[in-house]
């Protein structure tokens, strides 16, 4: 928590065969990190559709991870591509809304590295509590 | 009185292509004239809002509007339409997404006014006035001004609409379709969008054309392509047409006419942000994989608004941009 007592919302998309086995690693070994961010298990990071990560914008995050496996270790073979390259198209969109950079990340996570995702959920957590919070209701309903 | 159902037309923030598109109707507008009785439609006929505030709740059988809501008198004036009709119709791009005009929601109040009153080349306007919502004139007469608001806001944002007949502008056999099924009683479900739910691609006379498996590694801009008319799928030159994630029913036109289509008939059914779906769609068929690669495939495409946005920014998931204060 911040010292303004502004706690991050962090909405993390986590690869059912990489990325969420981190986690549970990270888990077991009774790691520390942000107890901020919600996971959300999905197949494989190519299941993240953009409009995922703007409805959960929308909806009040105000960070959003996307964590697959590494390029080449796709349990889909070519999934975290697709992943890839959406990033790098959403980007742009975002900065043009005006939206800080940071505020949406993607990085690997493997299934054996407990300590990475401690750790990149912790950046994610300071980084977003030196941003403060998004608000975009206040965005978007202000006549 | 006669016993012919009531039908009011009105605009909010649009261009009045729409009121254009009723008339391209051509003889077939004398048999909607013929079976209907329009008692409201400020560009065409005269009437003032207190005859509509006369009028009986659901005393009108169907509204149409056209525009999105941008002031407090299109706001006032839709609430009111809503009170006295049966049905809500939203009429064209402005109305379901916000069309064109919903670009405006890259800016607020503030940066459109200081373009418009202040900045704009052609003005003489050295006091910088601006418009008020009440100001005195001559020191001592009262003005009002509707009030600007920062966004503009599609139809359903501010009312409960029923149907939508979609397009920029709805082509004449859309808008016929929608009365025929109004006259008819043969309404689909409430909320509907009157148009097939099937994507633009499964229509398109191109479709053949398209590769098995597509791939992108440049995007071209239609102006700079010399090649628009060879009858191929644009999306295999690169360049951007929204067919893939766009509603069908509007005829093919810009492709007929060797353009891409830019979106205006609004995403199918089961797509909550058109721009961002085609976004992700186009993603994904980018040709290499290594992240420097991709970047550079992507920089010969800078803009995320107009291509993806044309039409339904304001429909969008985020709605409008954020602005720095």
């Amino acid at each position: 928590m911040s010292e303004n007592g502004f706690e991050p919302k962090i909405v993390a998309f986590v690869c059912n065969w990489c990325s969420y086995g981190g986690a549970d690693i990270a888990g077991n070994q009774r790691m520390n990190y942000s107890p901020n961010v919600t996971l959300v298990r999905v197949m494989c990071s190519g299941r993240v559709d953009p409009e995922f990560v703007l409805e959960a914008l929308r909806d009040g995050a105000d960070g959003v991870m996307i964590l697959g496996c590494h390029p080449g270790d796709c349990h889909y073979i070519e999934g975290n591509y697709r992943t890839l390259k959406r990033y790098n198209m959403l980007k742009p969109l975002l900065k043009q809304f005006n939206i800080e950079e940071n505020r949406v990340v993607l990085d690997w996570v493997s299934a054996s590295e407990g300590e990475k995702f401690a750790r990149v959920v912790q950046a994610m957590n300071e980084r977003i509590t030196q941003l403060g919070p998004l608000n975009w209701d206040k965005v978007s309903s202000e006549r | 009185m006669s016993e012919k159902p009531k039908i009011g037309i009105y605009w909010c923030s649009s261009c009045g292509g729409c009121e254009e598109a009723l008339v391209d109707l051509n003889e077939a507008i004398l048999d909607v004239v013929a079976a209907v009785d329009i008692v409201f439609w400020p560009v065409a006929m005269d009437f003032k809002y207190d005859d509509v505030r006369k009028m009986k709740d659901g005393e009108m059988l169907a509204s149409f509007i056209n525009g999105g809501v941008r002031l407090s008198e299109q706001e006032d004036i839709v609430k009111l339409l809503r009170r006295k009709s049966q049905l809500i119709f939203a009429f064209g791009s402005c109305a379901h997404m916000g069309g064109i005009p919903g670009l405006a929601n890259m800016n607020d109040r503030e940066t459109v006014f200081n373009r418009v009153y202040r900045e704009m080349e052609s003005n003489d306007n050295p006091e910088g006035i601006v418009p008020e919502t009440e100001s005195l004139v001559n020191g001592k007469y009262k003005a009002e001004l509707p009030e600007f608001y920062n966004s503009v806001y599609p139809l359903d944002k501010i009312i409960d609409v029923d149907y939508t007949i979609p397009g920029c502008a709805p082509q004449p056999q859309t808008i016929l379709d929608a009365f025929t099924a109004i006259l008819e009683g043969k309404l689909p479900e409430k909320g509907s969008v009157l148009a097939p739910n099937k994507s633009l691609c499964d229509t398109c006379p191109r479709k053949d054309t398209k590769p098995d498996k597509l791939t992108i590694d440049v995007f071209r801009r239609p102006h700079l392509y010399d090649k628009l008319d060879d009858g191929r799928c644009f999306l295999e030159a690169g360049i951007i047409c929204m067919g893939p994630a766009t509603r069908s029913g509007c005829g093919e036109r810009c492709i007929n006419a060797n353009m891409p289509c830019r979106g205006c008939y609004g995403p199918p059914d089961d797509v909550k942000d058109q721009g961002v779906r085609m976004m992700s769609a186009l993603a994904s068929i980018i040709q290499p994989d290594e992240e420097e690669d991709i970047q550079k495939v992507l920089e010969t495409l800078p803009d995320r608004i107009v291509p993806f946005y044309m039409y339904g920014l304001p429909r969008s998931i985020l709605f409008r941009r954020k602005m720095n204060k």
